[in-house]
């Protein structure tokens, strides 16, 4: 019986031991967020396509729903009674089961977002989250590495050259930038301390006392500002990690066709854009918990601090409403940006994002030792300059393009 | 910061207005001249112009117009004349609307209206014959079913575009521009630089036809001055 709360966290839940209620409770919470989840990925595809007509001057899906808010719900069901090919040189079990292994790892890692805070369900207290694992963000990092498969089989499997240098170039991709973004969350776990997503987002609320001091501030507690290198390191390799533009070499139409997908047609065309976003949203959802708080922020002062209001929507609220910002943020890369050149996604990956992570994760663990151990002020600034120094030495060490085209020649 | 300039600039555009035309919903008004599918005209008294001579069909450089003409029956007569077409067909998948078969027109029979949204799905649908091509009873292009035009006011102030040639065949106006309104929408005005006398103004009468009564659309016709003014 204790097995089971370690693998599902320290939810106040099994507290009392597991009953039918319990068991109910938790199938209630998994349909939730999935249903959560979905609505999100539906939302952030309509958004998407808004705000980017927007951005082009135009109106955007304004036909389905109003304002087109159905749009996605509409291509879904239109896409769902489509045939489904499957070409002769197939490899016809790997080519069904391609979809499924991207779908199911962006659903699997959304369950350890912090969506809301601490509600009464039935007599029981419970986390407005899935599951609450120890062993949080490597869960994450997990569901993140299998995702991969999904893109990298379904290129193998269609027995088509331009599905596989898709998929070649997906693994190489997202093997890269699975570096700097494992580094770039270690910044933060050395801040907090543990994996768990419900830990560090606690963390990082705000207690309620303003003292005047700046480190009293309510949005001081954020791990964004002690870790903000990272936090622009994670959102470069998330981004990148999404395969969303300007990384999206994994799907480049002018090279590729389709990418890895070119030969699937209906719902499993379709089961891949959607794991594709729901992979942003979850990512998105990731760096409002280790950045931004989660779900934490102000509740309302003039209703009942325990009222439904306070517990349930106030941190959802907040929660959607910081997701929503980094949502945004995804979009105007997506309108802004023309998509880089292999090479350049290489260098931008190895080159220069893994280093700074690398010494940025060391330096924060000497800021965060020093601060425990009481080390003598001069470490909190030998420490940067010693990672600014080795950095500049990596730098002149780095090949530049140019040089090398030079030797060639 | 040159390389970031671009997310200004989107940003930027999220503010401005729209240049989107919701065009099923909203159609934005056509110009003057617009060329669309032809129509079959006929005098005020139900005579069909159309002589059955193949002008049309021989001027017409996509070769999509097909017509045999036959004698007037003479206790039934379909036109005026000696011989009306028996038989008139226009391809329009061949079609390009560059309006020589109206030039070439001796009786003004075939004008092109404003209609444009004839899309078919059957080949056979795409070729117009005398049923299609005739207009109604009160000389309005008929609207076929598979036609996406919604009501009349589409097809307002209709093909009365000006022609260099003669329309009415009579020697006396050989050289010289003379224009007849089409399908009772008013008569146009010359344009700036053509030497035409309006046949209102010159009090010369000719055999082409008088505006038919009733069906003058007076707004029309004032809309169109004023939009003539406007122009010059």
């Amino acid at each position: 019986m204790t097995a089971i709360p370690k693998l599902l966290g320290a939810d106040p839940l099994f507290a009392d031991g597991i009953d039918l209620t319990v068991v109910l409770i938790v199938i209630g919470k998994t349909i939730a967020v999935f249903v959560f989840l979905l609505l999100l990925v539906l939302f952030y595809i309509w958004f998407l396509r808004k705000v980017i007509a927007d951005m082009q001057n135009r109106v955007g899906p304004d036909n389905a729903g109003p304002f087109g808010i159905l749009q996605a719900l509409a291509d879904g069901i239109k896409l769902f009674f489509k045939e489904q090919t499957i070409p002769d040189s197939a490899d016809r079990r790997m080519f069904l089961l391609a979809p499924y292994l991207s779908l199911l790892p962006a659903f699997l890692a959304f369950s350890i977002i912090p969506i809301g805070g601490v509600v009464t369900i039935a007599g029981h207290q419970t986390y407005v989250q899935l599951a609450d694992p120890q062993i949080g963000i490597l869960f994450l990092l997990m569901m993140s590495g299998i995702g991969i498969y999904g893109v990298m089989l379904a290129g193998w499997s269609s027995g088509s050259k331009y599905p596989l240098l898709g998929s070649v170039r997906a693994s190489a991709q997202l093997l890269s930038y699975e570096a700097a973004l494992g580094l770039a969350i270690v910044a933060v776990l050395i801040q907090a301390g543990t994996f768990s997503t419900r830990g560090i987002v606690v963390q990082q609320a705000w207690t309620g006392s303003w003292s005047g001091g700046l480190g009293s501030w309510p949005l001081a507690q954020w791990f964004l500002w002690p870790t903000l290198i990272a936090f622009f390191i994670f959102l470069v390799a998330a981004v990148a990690e999404t395969n969303h533009p300007p990384f999206d070499l994994v799907e480049a139409e002018q090279e590729l066709v389709g990418g890895f997908h070119t030969e699937y047609s209906g719902i499993r065309f379709a089961i891949f854009f959607l794991a594709e976003f729901m992979n942003l949203v979850t990512m998105s959802a990731i760096a409002v918990t280790l950045f931004l708080g989660g779900p934490a922020g102000p509740s309302l002062g003039f209703v009942a601090a325990n009222g439904w209001i306070n517990a349930w929507v106030m941190p959802i609220f907040w929660f959607l409403a910081k997701l929503l910002v980094l949502l945004f943020g995804t979009v105007w890369i997506r309108a802004s940006l023309p998509r880089l050149r292999y090479d350049q996604l290489m260098d931008i990956g190895w080159k220069y994002l893994i280093e700074v992570a690398f010494l940025f994760a060391m330096v924060s663990g000497v800021f965060v030792i020093a601060r425990q151990q009481d080390w003598p002020v001069w470490v909190y600034f030998a420490a940067p300059a010693g990672a600014v120094a080795i950095y500049a030495v990596l730098y002149l060490c780095i090949p530049r393009r140019d040089e090398i085209t030079e030797d060639i020649r | 910061m040159g390389r970031f300039a671009g997310f200004g600039i989107t940003f930027k555009q999220m503010f401005k207005p729209r240049v989107t035309g919701f065009y099923p919903r909203e159609k934005r008004p056509k110009p003057p001249r617009f060329h669309g599918r032809h129509v079959l005209n006929r005098y005020e008294d139900g005579m069909e112009k159309c002589i059955g001579c193949e002008l049309c069909a021989g001027v017409c450089p996509a070769k999509c117009i097909y017509v045999r003409g036959a004698d007037n029956p003479p206790d039934a007569p379909v036109s005026p004349g000696e011989r009306y077409g028996f038989v008139y067909e226009i391809n329009y998948l061949r079609c390009i609307h560059c309006d020589l078969c109206v030039e070439a027109c001796p009786t003004e029979a075939i004008t092109e209206t404003k209609l444009f949204e004839f899309s078919f799905s059957n080949r056979d649908d795409a070729i117009y014959t005398k049923r299609e091509l005739v207009v109604d009873d009160d000389g309005r292009a008929r609207k076929q079913p598979w036609e996406l035009w919604l009501d009349d006011s589409e097809n307002d102030h209709t093909s009365e575009w000006m022609r260099a040639t003669s329309p009415s065949g009579n020697a006396a106006y050989e050289g010289r521009v003379n224009w007849s309104g089409e399908l009772g929408y008013g008569v146009r005005e010359p344009e700036r630089g053509q030497s035409g006398i309006l046949r209102s103004a010159t009090g010369m009468t000719a055999p082409a036809p008088a505006e038919p009564v009733g069906l003058i659309d007076e707004e029309a016709a004032d809309e169109e001055a004023a939009d003539e003014e406007a122009a010059h």
